[in-house]
């Protein structure tokens, strides 16, 4: 009852999905019907036909002929709308899973990065793909086998009864012992599977672990060690895959027993009847095909109701997504920024009980440099996020040129910034693709412009196919370096009249370092900049430090008004200056 | 195949009465139709009843003996599928432990990830399936066709048409839908890479503005899958309908046929009805068939997968032992024009290397991202094998030592430090299990990691989660130190290993690597001059070759491109 209650929310809320194919829907549910009657009239006939042949040289062949025909026009019947049937559902299916998942990208598109930074991206990528095509399957192709089976043993019930109810009452009599063997096998076995799960998901992770390592494993000569703990594993996976394995291949023979044992029962009752000649020998044929048929829909309908309970899982979790507030799109669509930015006792926290900015103020003017300062994980990017407004304030406002950012929306803000980030992000398709990847009505001039702007000319035109090259996922043909290099030409096509850089280059090697810091220069040339930085010299010559510390702005100021303080700043600065000079002496 | 079949050979009785017994169970199955025949024939047409209550015990005899049967058969089977895959999966784990560097770069972590889990279920998977129905469906089909020859050989002739005529159905709607199902496949992933791109590269998308666009890109990947979809959908959904009107058609024609032999008295209407049940049966065990191929197909597309694996001979071999030639060479490692290139027919990463390191000296070694620094110095544990030109460890070849001697006389710590699951104790006892306390400590101290082991709960035993993900950057780099100073090796290789480490930790590091308490032969690698200056010698490469070697006041003076890297990296020092 709550897999059903649980299955008409769901199939409620998939209504709207549903829409566009409703004439898939309704043929689906015709043709099955259909087909169910056509199925059941078959044996029916041929049962007839068999009356037709009461012994040697007593044949009914003009009657039989008629019958003949009659199965003819149902097999053609039964193969076309058993043939729409399927197309159909699946139509629907297909339909359905094609709109959730544009609906989900869409989604994507606008949900707060709050929501999307707590949720792992494959756990999401899992529910678009996986998940959506467990619904269209489980939910649609389940209900047409649900609605088949359904009105098969309504259909074969009624043909019974009229036939003769003693039969029927014995079929039916038996009924819930096929039903208790289902539901006693699939209890057992879902608790064995779910067993094997959870160790065939401790051995995948375990094998993650070692292949990663594998050159450590080897450096080291710990082969054995690492043979042994995956054979541990591995025994225990053989053992839990064995259990449900095993049972659960009992599921087929049990009722296939169950199955039979009818038979042997009708066939006992329908010969005894026959004898008497209350029933025909056709009409016996016609409940013997009955008797192995009947079984039939509840061992599918059993394996209907897991799937289906698979499938309300699997849509709790879209519809999870789905349901997420979006970001509001409200506020000024367009505004041309000077540049002045100013934050006004603003404080922000991503979760209630952490403050992490209290209280904070700051007043850039147009071009100047600000550099964030700080450890790793000291919170830097926290301020970036605010400033795009990837979160917003708590309390206090920051404003653009005197207007709270609130007032514009966000395309409207975002559309002033430029953005270079650490992780350099790159689509897979072509290097022209990704230079203008915000801009893509930019001309092929602008675009080679832009990549000499960043020094990456040379190199993309040493390429095989120069700037119609595909970069692989994630760039995993390109360095570092070069994926640096290509998005801060991507960001060169544009120069918005702010900028935030995360300049980090701790895996780049000096001379491209050198090339990067080039093009950094030449896009902050008058624009307001927000510097994540590394180097002594970037953040000597901002005109604000900001110094983090462990989520919180701990001072702020110029380099001179900082080392006068001597606090975290100059203890920071000190320490990395004085390990180079001493490494110089 | 032929290493599945190894691995079947201990479950040789099991997979031998797996098919038996349910080969037992089908030929119930197959005596159905003539008990009831018997029924209606000797029973109720000449008004015996005993016959029926013979018939009926008969019927439930076989439906208890082919549960037995077909319990037994699936018990085996499984036990057979299992315990061998569970054996090939072991296999293959200790396999490609003897694979070389080489080999595994190759064929790539994720591949080895891919045959190791998903592949060898679909082996699993497969094994289970075929030694239950191989040999169940064909029998039932050719059995049905045989029982239809003893009642009537006439008619049987339409069993024979009908089941060609099914297989042929069968095999073509197959053929077609098969390419179109690859096809949805390959539609699958793309949308999948699109997904994962677009919830990563979310900062970036909103802030360029391209989410309209990036959302288009989806919908038309999703759009062009959906129209495969479709098509490929409309022609596997005429197997059913196909297949059932064929044996709907041979059951009419078995109908028309047997009337005519009733009338002729050649048969009787229960051998009719027998007849009609034995042409279902055959459509049946011919759509589990079906399936059954798919699922033998792929899994003896991921068996080859897998064999592949283990066709690939470990590309390096070590001799038994070492010669135990002298090794009290001054020199602890040389190379003698060395020559490396990753494949055949890639560009020499490598080229004509030669330099030497005495004893106890520090060597640096410094260029730019992908100038073969990695390259280098994994020559000199091993990891690869030089394809020109000869890498000596303390004065010999290092093909000739044993692969244990070279790992014990040689101390690695690679650039992305790798810790395991288990405890900071697991890990730096990686190369040998039984190193006591008291040298453990020693080693942390010297990798500057004693500290921040003293200060975790637990010290030595303080977990240490997958990949090391509850340790900084910095710390998981000192432990991989500590791990390599355990076993107190000749040579200790440094591959930029320090690079997350603040100066001064960085140079207290350097000053107890420089004052080791047994002779001990460093080579650092760096991006980073400060690092290096201080080793007796530094090597400057550039693109695979040496450019420049010496000392760093040495090379300041004589190799642009040291001075060069020098000068970036400290201008602001001099500037002050």
């Amino acid at each position: 009852m709550k897999l059903l209650r649980g299955y008409t929310k769901v199939f409620r809320r998939l209504m709207g999905d549903l829409r566009p194919n409703r004439m898939d829907l309704i043929l689906t549910l015709v043709c099955s019907l259909l087909v169910t009657l056509c199925q059941l009239y078959i044996p029916v006939l041929c049962g007839h036909a068999v009356d037709t042949m009461i012994g040697a040289g007593g044949v009914r062949f003009d009657l039989l002929r008629n019958i003949l025909l009659r199965i003819l026009v149902c097999s053609c019947l039964l193969a076309l709308s058993q043939w729409v049937m399927t197309a159909c559902s699946q139509r629907l299916s297909f339909g359905v899973s094609f709109r959730l998942r544009n609906r989900l990208i869409r989604k994507i598109q606008t949900l707060p990065l709050s929501y999307l930074d707590t949720h792992p991206s494959g756990d999401m990528v899992s529910r678009m793909i996986t998940d959506v095509e467990n619904i269209s399957e489980g939910m649609l192709m389940g209900l047409t086998q649900l609605f088949t089976g359904l009105t098969m043993i309504i259909g074969v019930l009624i043909i019974m009864a009229r036939l003769s109810l003693g039969v029927s009452a014995v079929v039916v009599g038996m009924t819930p012992l096929g039903m208790a063997t289902a539901a006693f096998i699939v209890r057992r076995t879902s608790k064995y599977f779910k067993k094997q799960s959870v160790i065939r998901g401790k051995e995948t992770a375990l094998i993650h672990e070692l292949m990663d390592g594998q050159k450590v494993v080897q450096a080291f000569g710990y082969e054995k060690g690492a043979l042994e703990r995956f054979d541990e594993v591995n025994e225990e996976l053989r053992d839990a895959s064995m259990k449900a394995t095993f049972f659960s291949s009992l599921t087929n023979p049990s009722t296939r027993m169950v199955n039979n044992l009818v038979y042997a029962v009708v066939c006992l009752v329908c010969s005894l009847l026959a004898i008497r000649q209350s029933i025909t020998i056709g009409e016996f044929s016609i409940f013997l095909s009955y008797a192995g048929q009947y079984a039939k829909p509840f061992n599918e309908i059993s394996g209907v109701i897991t799937e289906l309970q698979n499938s309300v899982a699997c849509s709790e979790r879209v519809f999870e997504i789905l349901d997420t507030l979006e970001e509001d799109v409200s506020g000024e669509k367009e505004y041309q920024a000077e540049g002045n930015v100013s934050l006004d006792h603003v404080s922000f926290r991503y979760r209630e009980d952490v403050p992490l900015i209290d209280d904070f103020s700051l007043d850039v003017r147009k071009g100047q440099r600000i550099a964030i300062v700080g450890p790793t994980g000291c919170g830097k990017t926290t301020l970036i996020n605010l400033l795009m407004r990837f979160y917003d304030v708590h309390s206090g406002t920051i404003s653009l040129d005197g207007k709270d950012i609130r007032t514009l929306s966000r395309s409207a803000l975002r559309a002033n910034w430029g953005m270079v980030l650490q992780d350099t992000w790159l689509k897979s398709g072509t290097v022209r693709e990704n230079i203008a990847f915000g801009h893509r009505e930019a001309s092929e001039e602008e675009i080679i412009q832009a990549a000499k702007d960043a020094h990456i000319d040379g190199f993309i035109r040493q390429l095989p196919k120069g700037y119609d090259t595909e970069i692989a996922e994630n760039g995993a043909n390109l360095s570092q370096g070069q994926k640096q290099l290509l998005c801060i030409a991507r960001v060169m096509l544009a120069l918005p009249p702010m900028l935030i850089l995360d300049e980090a280059t701790s895996s780049i090697d000096t001379r491209t370092e050198i090339l990067i810091q080039r093009a950094f220069s030449r896009m902050m040339k008058g624009r307001t900049s927000f510097i994540v930085a590394h180097r002594l010299s970037t953040i000597r010559e901002a005109d604000t430090i900001l110094v983090m510390k462990s989520g919180h702005l701990v001072e702020m100021g110029n380099h001179r008004s900082l080392m006068d303080q001597n606090g975290f700043y100059a203890e920071l600065y000190n320490s990395q200056f004085s390990g180079a000079e001493a490494a110089e002496a | 195949m032929k290493y599945l079949l190894r691995k079947l050979k201990p479950f040789r009785k099991e997979s031998i009465l797996a098919p038996a017994f349910k080969m037992l169970e089908a030929m119930f199955d197959l005596l159905v139709p003539m008990v009831v025949a018997y029924v209606i024939d000797s029973g109720v047409r000449v008004q015996d009843q005993p016959v029926l209550y013979r018939g009926f015990v008969m019927l439930i005899l076989m439906a208890i003996v082919g549960l037995a049967c077909s319990f037994t058969a699936q018990y085996f089977s499984a036990k057979a599928a299992i315990g061998s895959t569970t054996a090939l999966r072991h296999d293959l784990y200790a396999h490609i432990q003897t694979l070389s560097f080489r080999d595994q770069d190759r064929i790539g972590v994720s591949t080895l990830m891919t045959r190791l889990t998903a592949d060898i279920l679909q082996v699993q998977n497969g094994v289970n399936l075929f030694l239950r129905l191989f040999l169940r469906s064909p029998f039932i089909v050719f059995g049905a066709l045989i029982m239809a020859f003893s009642i009537s050989s006439r008619i049987s002739l339409i069993f024979l048409g009908g089941i060609a005529l099914l297989f042929l159905c069968v095999i073509v709607i197959m053929r077609i839908t098969g390419k179109g199902f690859r096809d949805i496949q390959k539609y699958m992933d793309k949308l999948t890479l699109l997904s994962r791109e677009n919830l990563e590269g979310v900062r970036v998308i909103r802030a360029f503005r391209a989410e309209d666009a990036e959302e288009q890109s989806f919908r038309e990947q999703n759009q062009d899958m959906q129209k495969q979809q479709f098509r490929t959908g409309r022609v596997s959904a005429l197997l059913g309908p196909l297949t059932g009107v064929t044996v709907n058609l041979c059951i009419i024609l078995i109908l028309h046929l047997g009337a005519g032999q009733v009338n002729g008295g050649i048969l009787l209407s229960g051998q009719v009805v027998a007849l009609v049940n034995y042409m279902n049966q055959i459509l049946v065990e011919l759509v589990k068939l079906a399936n059954l191929v798919v699922t033998l197909s792929k899994a003896s597309a991921s068996m080859n997968r897998v064999s592949q694996i283990l066709d690939t001979c470990p590309g390096m071999q070590y001799p038994e032992s070492s010669s135990s030639a002298s090794t009290d060479s001054d020199t602890a490692v040389s190379f003698d024009h060395v020559s490396l290139r990753y494949s055949e027919s890639g560009e020499a990463s490598l080229r004509n290397l030669t330099f030497q390191v005495r004893r106890g000296e520090t060597l640096g070694i410094i260029g730019g991202t992908g100038c073969g620094k990695t390259s280098l110095v994994s020559l000199i544990p091993r990891f690869y094998d030089a394809t020109e030109g000869e890498v000596c460890l303390g004065g010999r070849n290092v093909r000739s030592y044993a692969r244990g001697e070279i790992i014990r006389k040689v101390g690695v710590v690679m650039q992305r430090p790798h810790l395991f699951q288990g405890t900071i104790r697991s890990n730096l006892t990686l190369g040998c299990p039984d190193a006591d306390d008291t040298v453990l400590w020693e080693a942390l101290e010297q990798a500057q990691a004693a500290e921040f082991v003293r200060e975790k709960k637990g010290g030595l035993d303080a977990e240490v989660e997958q990949e090391g993900r509850n340790l900084s950057g910095g710390q998981k780099q000192r432990l991989t130190i500590a791990r390599a100073l355990i076993n107190k090796p000749e040579v200790l290789i440094l591959d930029d290993a320090s690079s997350a480490l603040d100066y001064a930790t960085d140079a207290a590091l350097r000053r107890n690597l420089s004052s080791l308490s047994w002779p001990c032969t460093v080579i650092l690698v760096s991006q980073r001059t400060a690092t290096i200056q201080q080793a007796d010698r530094i090597l400057v490469m550039d693109h695979g070759q040496i450019v420049g070697q010496g000392t760093h006041s040495a090379l300041l003076r004589d190799c642009p491109l040291y001075r060069e890297i020098h000068e970036s990296q400290y201008q602001e020092g001099e500037a002050e």
